[in-house]
């Protein structure tokens, strides 16, 4: 690992000086992610700028509006425990705990957690072409091992996936992301806050160079609704997603009041269902209805050599869990 | 610090103070700001029970109790956590009193070759915490405040820790009997 200085801020705004004084440098959170791609020689930085105990960003509360903020240096355990958030947005808890092991969710950040980098073996591997990586070298996963990778809205530049559940659930429940940067403050809503590979897969997000996160923050629940997480892997647990899904749903008798479904695993972002969600949306709720909807989403999909089971399987996981979770209460 | 300039990359290791208190044992410490934890515990304090298994936070062999919390050694830089409390394997025992999670591994033979135990200890440790504390696991069905530590609970929180030798079969019965 090449050495780097240590810095240690206060509150946010001091984090942002201190960033857009040293361009060679990185935000810390828990460095579940950051650390290792440093030891991996993937990272560089020149600094570490530890934002993990800024002012109010250790905590969650509830804002004037009924909405939940949560600060950006709460670590994944605390969010996946907090009783309002297994109440008003179980499907943001179980996401969160579907996702590494406790340990590393007790280290990681929900910040961190969001700015993981979108990557695969070959991003990892310094010794490998990788356009996100090295820009220009070359993507040895689309011809290579890319069993694991996107089926949709991938470039050919890049076909990495991004591993996190927290997001996948966030782009289910709309949150948004509050950051701060040299020029302000600025609210970005997920989706719309990771950004698909196009020409520039070196750019996991929107964020801009010098952009702090803040926190998240989760609109007050709109009504009665069921939500579920579910994750299909390789092993039972503590691995990453073949393809997962967070999904909210309001029924209002047997007509779809409302539903949101995010699917992880499939795309450099955690990629929001809007296909199979207009085809459900006011419809009547059969399994017919699904099984169209999930049809609808997948119609599009572009799978690689090695990975076509991932569209039936997204397919069969929209189905599944939405016909599970019109039968629980 | 010292050892670098401003603005640029830094040439030469960064060395920073930073004081822990470790198994009960204050410390104040110089480091170079790239050292882990466990590198910290292992080299500079000999305490050798947490091990380095993978480095990269896949296996749990370093498991370590930061301020009460069970996390990967390997993966947090020390100078990050400057006046933590931390506890390893060596801390869990009273005395010559082990710790119930001690007497039940005996007691179940729940290891061969060791290497992974005293993370696998000090994971349970901290597991146990969190239970205690109500937090849920990702097979708690949704709604459930209190968490009953079945075998699926402690399979599934206990998943950031390998064995190689497979011993999962005793480590299960003896948590759950050290949890009684």
């Amino acid at each position: 690992m090449r050495p780097f200085r240590y810095e240690r801020a206060a509150d946010a705004d001091q984090a942002v000086a201190l960033l857009a004084a040293e361009p060679e440098a990185r935000f810390l959170g828990g460095g579940t992610n950051l650390v290792d791609l440093m030891r991996l020689g993937v990272e560089t930085p020149g600094t570490l700028i530890d934002v993990t105990r800024l002012r109010d960003q250790d905590r969650i509360e509830e804002t004037a509006g009924g909405a939940l903020r949560v600060g950006a240096a709460v670590s994944n355990s605390e969010l996946a425990a907090d009783p309002r958030v297994r109440e008003r947005y179980p499907v943001l808890s179980e996401a969160v705990l579907h996702g590494a092991s406790g340990q590393l969710r007790n280290l990681a950040t929900v910040g961190g957690n969001l700015l993981q980098r979108t990557r695969c073996a070959y991003f990892q591997d310094v010794t490998k072409p990788c356009n996100k990586r090295a820009p220009g070298s070359g993507c040895p996963a689309r011809e290579g091992d890319h069993r694991n990778l996107a089926i949709v809205g991938h470039s050919e530049l890049c076909v990495a996936t991004n591993p996190s559940d927290m997001a996948v659930a966030l782009a289910a429940l709309e949150a948004t992301v509050h950051v701060r940067g040299p020029a302000g403050g600025r609210v970005i809503p997920i989706p719309g806050f990771h950004r698909l590979p196009g020409d520039q897969p070196q750019r996991d997000t929107v964020l801009e160079s010098g952009e702090l996160i803040t926190a998240v923050e989760l609109a007050p629940p709109a009504g009665a609704t069921r939500q579920r997480y579910r994750k299909v892997r390789e092993r039972r647990s503590y691995a990453f997603a073949l393809v997962s899904i967070a999904t909210v749903l309001a029924l209002d008798g047997d007509t779809v009041a409302d539903v949101r479904i995010a699917l992880g695993g499939v795309a450099h972002v955690p990629w929001r269902a809007t296909l199979a969600e207009q085809a459900l949306r006011g419809a009547e709720f059969t399994g017919d209805a699904v099984k169209r909807a999930a049809e609808a989403e997948l119609a599009e999909a572009q799978p690689l050599r090695d990975n076509g089971y991932k569209v039936e399987l997204a397919r069969n996981l929209i189905t599944r869990t939405l016909l599970d979770l019109a039968e629980t209460a | 610090m010292a050892g670098s300039t401003e603005g640029a990359r830094p040439e030469s290791p960064v060395l920073a103070q930073l004081r822990l208190r470790v198994n009960g044992t204050e410390h104040e410490l110089t480091v170079d700001t790239r050292m882990s934890l466990l590198d910290l515990l292992r080299e500079r304090l000999d305490l050798t029970g947490a091990k380095k298994g993978c480095d990269h936070g896949q296996c749990g062999a370093c498991t370590i109790l930061i301020d009460g919390r069970r996390a990967n050694g390997c993966l947090a830089l020390a100078v990050a956590h400057d006046g933590a409390d931390i506890v390893t394997v060596e801390g869990l025992a009273d005395g010559d009193e082990l710790h119930p999670l001690q007497q039940a591994f005996i007691e179940h033979d729940a290891f061969q070759c060791g290497y992974c135990t005293p993370g696998q200890l000090c994971s349970a440790a901290g597991m146990l915490g969190e239970v205690n504390d109500g937090w849920p696991s990702a097979v708690t069905p949704q709604g459930d405040s209190e968490s009953q530590l079945t075998e699926a609970e402690i399979r599934e929180r206990m998943s950031g820790n390998l064995c190689r030798c497979g011993a999962y079969a005793n480590i299960v019965p003896a948590i759950a009997q050290a949890a009684r």
